[in-house]
């Protein structure tokens, strides 16, 4: 870096920081909004993760006393609850709306202002959230955070149960995100059915575009059920109803099946977009055009369908009778064969390319192994009599962290890697890519391929606590060893995302040599976008630019 | 005072003799009755099947992976292969076969395990979910005990299963002995069954398995599994009256004149309070606090004095008595065998 450049720069970004924050409080640009949601999403799992970690060191040994069960307690609502309302849903759609507009074409959203809304409800939804740690007795009060779990089981949240404001703050926190999220995911259908660019019709859209359109139309259906029960909640709570108060005739089950309602179709919420990388990163280092779009296409739309008949298998144990418990074993099964078919399809595309294992396509190639597990222990799940056993233990544990850790965060960690160039111009480090990859696979599979054994050894979830007696040590042993190296992780990803902001390689406008239009413009884009809004020939438009003489369309 | 502290030291004799540290773990791959004998059956077979997926498609993607990776220099482009539709059909088939035989044999299971209905003559259990403890009646033997659940052995060849019914009275609790049955919740306003046949005479273990408030890891549960004769002692000494040791007056007067009688029962006495565990025969269990800690005087006396130094956050109120009447108050309910 020359003494010139350096100068340069300077004189550039002559501007004062308060300037630079106002631009970005202000913005109503997808771009900074979007990366605005990812920054805020990557934060809250900084935090989230620091609360895993004090669990993790209360149960390294039998009746450990680092924390008390309250803290215990408010530890794993805090975490549940952050990683899915403000790590999992921020992330996704702050790279829906980042990406959406420039994969299809578009100039923004279709609500710019909208998003904008949507954005800051989130954040201060999340900080509403964590303002319970100084505020939930009452404002008279010292107060702290909630302990109800992020499920928020009935009657366990009635004022009975829980006195105070704490669970008040979870209940408001998540249904002011939630309008945030419905916001969005109203921009974000909109925009992709009537802001497609010249020659970008339905059947040539990006994967991720198709993701993020079902995801979108998913949450319209789920979160409103959701908020109306949170709405019920607080009725019950402040006005005396008794929706699910029952001392006086209301039902718990029924809260059970508003939250699964909203809860199951939720992690397809989060990891169809995951999907929807993996989808995009793939073909692009194995330099093969993915394998079999339509039935992709139609496998997406399919989980988005089923996955919203699935919700009471999270509820095999409460004893909803044969027939119910058959019908939901099997619409779980169902589940299970889009979701093969679309492992099947991307190794389709890897076989017989020519793969480069940048750091993007390592997070994927380790997603692709740890989503197979996730997807075959779901199934075991589905299994309702196995679940009788499984379910509520740390089997159960380690199964969604396969999920929504091995399979959601490792696809985020490779659409940062993917995508960073794009939205910064520089590259991120390859080097401390590969420790960073190398730390955290290492240490998320010693951390929940444990946790398997302990469930199947009888230990239940959400204890602070348990007896030296069980025999439990060990394994719990073994699965707090893992998390220091999944902390170092991702110190290593926030050094190399601070480091290569300032000092990374310039990264041009298309540094993988990758297929969708995205790559057409400058990195960063400008504030338009495109220049001239780019007319799409073929599902790989950039594909055809760049061999006219083989172009994708007539093998469509 | 003498025979007090005599059977003071020989409770607590006894105690450290006969419960030594033993580990016990809830394997549900350990089972000893048929719903968790049976689920591990079936788990097996889907095991089976996971097992060979993840080594097939596991092994396609490891080889894809080493086999078409780029070589140094090779900047051409690979073929391109939009798709196929035998082989997409064939991928979307199989599976679609292998989750027909997986839900036929889940639904024969699912049937097999709750179609069971009682018979006359089979033992009939209540179990009541509490903050955090579990209340045990056997309403036809007239018995009411806590956190230990005392059963016989059943005979796999003339089979005399137990039936559990389930409620709470709080918040949700769910029942769970890993190496008997799979869990079921304990709701409140909901009746649930379920039943074990528990074939090896032994301890088992569990606890719950739903989140139930501050001490939900502390609501465990123990599963005594006597011969039959050895139960037929158990219920004859359960339901006799609490002993009424003169020795202990002092402290059995205490006891009546304070607020345990609010929440506690002791049978033939003014105790009859229902929200706190029946002391009847408290020193026939292992365990107080629902499992936190041996059952002796020395842990007794520290639970009466406040229960949050060994259970933080249990509902029982530090009874805040002085030395002496703390010692009176032991005294008398270690003759509550």
């Amino acid at each position: 870096m020359s003494a010139a450049t350096e100068a340069e720069r300077v004189q550039i970004s002559r501007r004062s920081w308060l300037d630079v924050l106002h631009e970005w409080v202000v913005t109503v640009d997808h771009k900074r909004l979007g990366i605005m949601y990812v920054v805020a999403g990557i934060a809250f799992l900084v935090v989230a993760g620091l609360e895993a970690s004090l669990m993790r060191l209360q149960l390294a040994l039998a009746d450990n006393t680092v924390v008390s069960p309250e803290v215990f307690n408010r530890l794993f609502t805090m975490h549940g609850t952050t990683m899915v309302f403000l790590v999992g849903i921020p992330i996704v759609f702050g790279f829906g709306n980042y990406l959406v507009p420039l994969m299809i074409g578009a100039r923004d959203l279709a609500f710019p202002r909208l998003n904008a809304f949507g954005f800051w409800v989130f954040l201060f939804g999340g900080l509403l959230l964590y303002l319970s740690y100084l505020a939930g007795d009452g404002l008279y009060g010292t107060g702290s955070a909630p302990a109800v779990g992020w499920f928020a089981y009935a009657p366990l949240t009635s004022r009975a149960f829980s006195p105070g404001n704490s669970t008040d703050f979870w209940n408001l926190a998540v249904l002011v995100t939630g309008f945030g999220t419905i916001a969005t995911s109203v921009n974000l259908c909109a925009t992709i059915v009537c802001l497609r660019g010249p020659g970008m019709h339905l059947g040539r859209m990006p994967m991720f575009v198709w993701t993020m359109f079902v995801v979108s139309a998913l949450t319209l259906m789920i979160l409103p059920p959701l908020s109306a029960a949170q709405a019920m909640l607080l009725l019950d709570r402040f006005l005396g109803a008794h929706f699910f108060d029952t001392q006086a005739g209301g039902s718990a089950v029924a809260w059970q099946h508003f939250f699964w309602f909203f809860g199951h179709p939720e992690v397809y919420v989060l990891i169809l977009p995951g999907f929807g990388f993996v989808s995009e990163i793939i073909p692009v280092f194995s330099r093969k055009v993915l394998f079999g779009y339509p039935m992709l296409v139609a496998a997406t739309v399919a989980i988005g369908f089923v996955g919203m008949s699935t919700w009471a298998h999270h509820m095999f144990a409460v004893g909803l009778g044969t027939a119910l418990t058959s019908a939901f074993a099997a619409s779980t099964m169902l589940v299970a064969i889009p979701t093969g078919v679309k492992i099947f399809n991307w190794l389709g595309t890897m076989y017989g390319g020519k793969i480069r294992f940048a750091t993007p396509m390592l997070f994927c190639a380790a997603f692709l192994f740890q989503f197979l597990c996730a997807g075959l222990t779901g199934v075991m799940l589905g299994v309702a009599p196995f679940d009788w056993q499984l379910t509520d233990s740390y089997f159960v544990v380690a199964h969604f962290h396969f999920v929504l850790i091995g399979g959601l965060l490792f696809t985020i960690f490779a659409a940062v890697y993917y995508w960073f160039p794009k939205a910064t111009g520089r590259m991120l480090s390859e080097r401390l890519g590969r420790l960073h990859f190398w730390l955290f696979v290492i240490g998320f599979n010693l951390t929940f391929v444990t946790m398997h054994f302990l469930g199947v050894q009888g230990m239940p979830r959400r204890i602070y606590t348990y007896p030296a007696d069980r025999g439990w040590e060990t394994l719990n042993f073994i699965t707090s060893l893992g998390v220091p190296l999944q902390i170092l992780g991702v110190a290593v990803f926030a050094l190399n995302l601070i480091w290569s902001l300032r000092r990374g390689r310039v990264a041009g406008d298309d540094p993988w040599d990758a297929w969708t239009l995205e790559w057409a413009t400058t990195s960063p884009p400008p504030a338009c976008n495109f220049d001239r809004l780019p007319v799409t020939t073929s599902r790989r438009p950039l594909w055809d630019l760049k061999h006219p003489g083989d172009p994708d369309g007539p093998h469509e | 005072m003498m025979p007090a502290a005599l059977g003071l030291a020989l409770v607590a004799a006894t105690g450290a003799a006969g419960q030594a540290e033993r580990v016990v773990t809830p394997s549900i791959f350990d089972p000893v009755a048929t719903p968790a004998h049976d689920i591990r059956e079936l788990a097996y077979l889907v095991l089976g099947i996971c097992g060979v997926i993840f080594a097939l498609v596991g092994g396609l993607a490891a080889y894809s992976m080493i086999r078409f990776r780029q070589r140094p220099g090779d900047e051409r482009e690979p073929p391109q292969v939009y798709g196929s539709n035998q082989i997409e059909l064939a991928w979307t088939v199989v599976p679609l076969l292998i989750v027909v035989v997986l839900f036929l044999a889940t639904a024969r299971y699912i049937y097999g395990l709750e179609g069971r209905a009682p018979a006359p003559g089979d033992l009939q259990v209540t179990i009541i979910g509490n903050q955090w403890w579990w209340e045990i009646r056997y309403p036809e033997l007239g018995i009411v005990t806590a956190n230990e659940l005392h059963v016989p052995v059943s005979d796999p060849a003339r089979p005399s299963p137990v039936f559990l019914t389930l409620q709470s009275v709080d918040v949700i609790h769910s029942f769970w002995l890993p190496q008997l049955a799979g869990k079921m919740d304990v709701i409140p306003g909901k009746t649930n069954r379920m039943w074990i046949d528990p074939q090896r005479p032994g301890l088992y273990v569990g606890q719950c398995a739903e989140y139930c408030g501050t001490q939900h890891a502390g609501m465990l549960l123990r599963v005594v599994v006597h011969s039959r004769d050895e139960f037929a002692r158990w219920v004859s000494e359960q339901r006799a009256p609490a002993r009424d040791d003169p020795a202990t007056q002092a402290g059995r007067a205490l006891f009546t004149s304070l607020a345990c009688i609010n929440c506690h029962t002791v049978r033939g006495t003014p105790a009859n309070g229902v929200f706190g565990p029946d002391l009847t025969h408290l020193m026939s269990r292992s365990t107080i606090g629902a499992g936190v800690a041996r059952n002796t005087p020395d842990t007794l006396r520290a639970w009466v004095n406040d229960p949050g130094s060994i259970k933080p956050g249990a509902l029982m109120p530090a009874m805040r008595v002085s030395h002496q009447e703390l010692e009176q108050l032991t005294a008398y309910l270690v003759t509550l065998r």
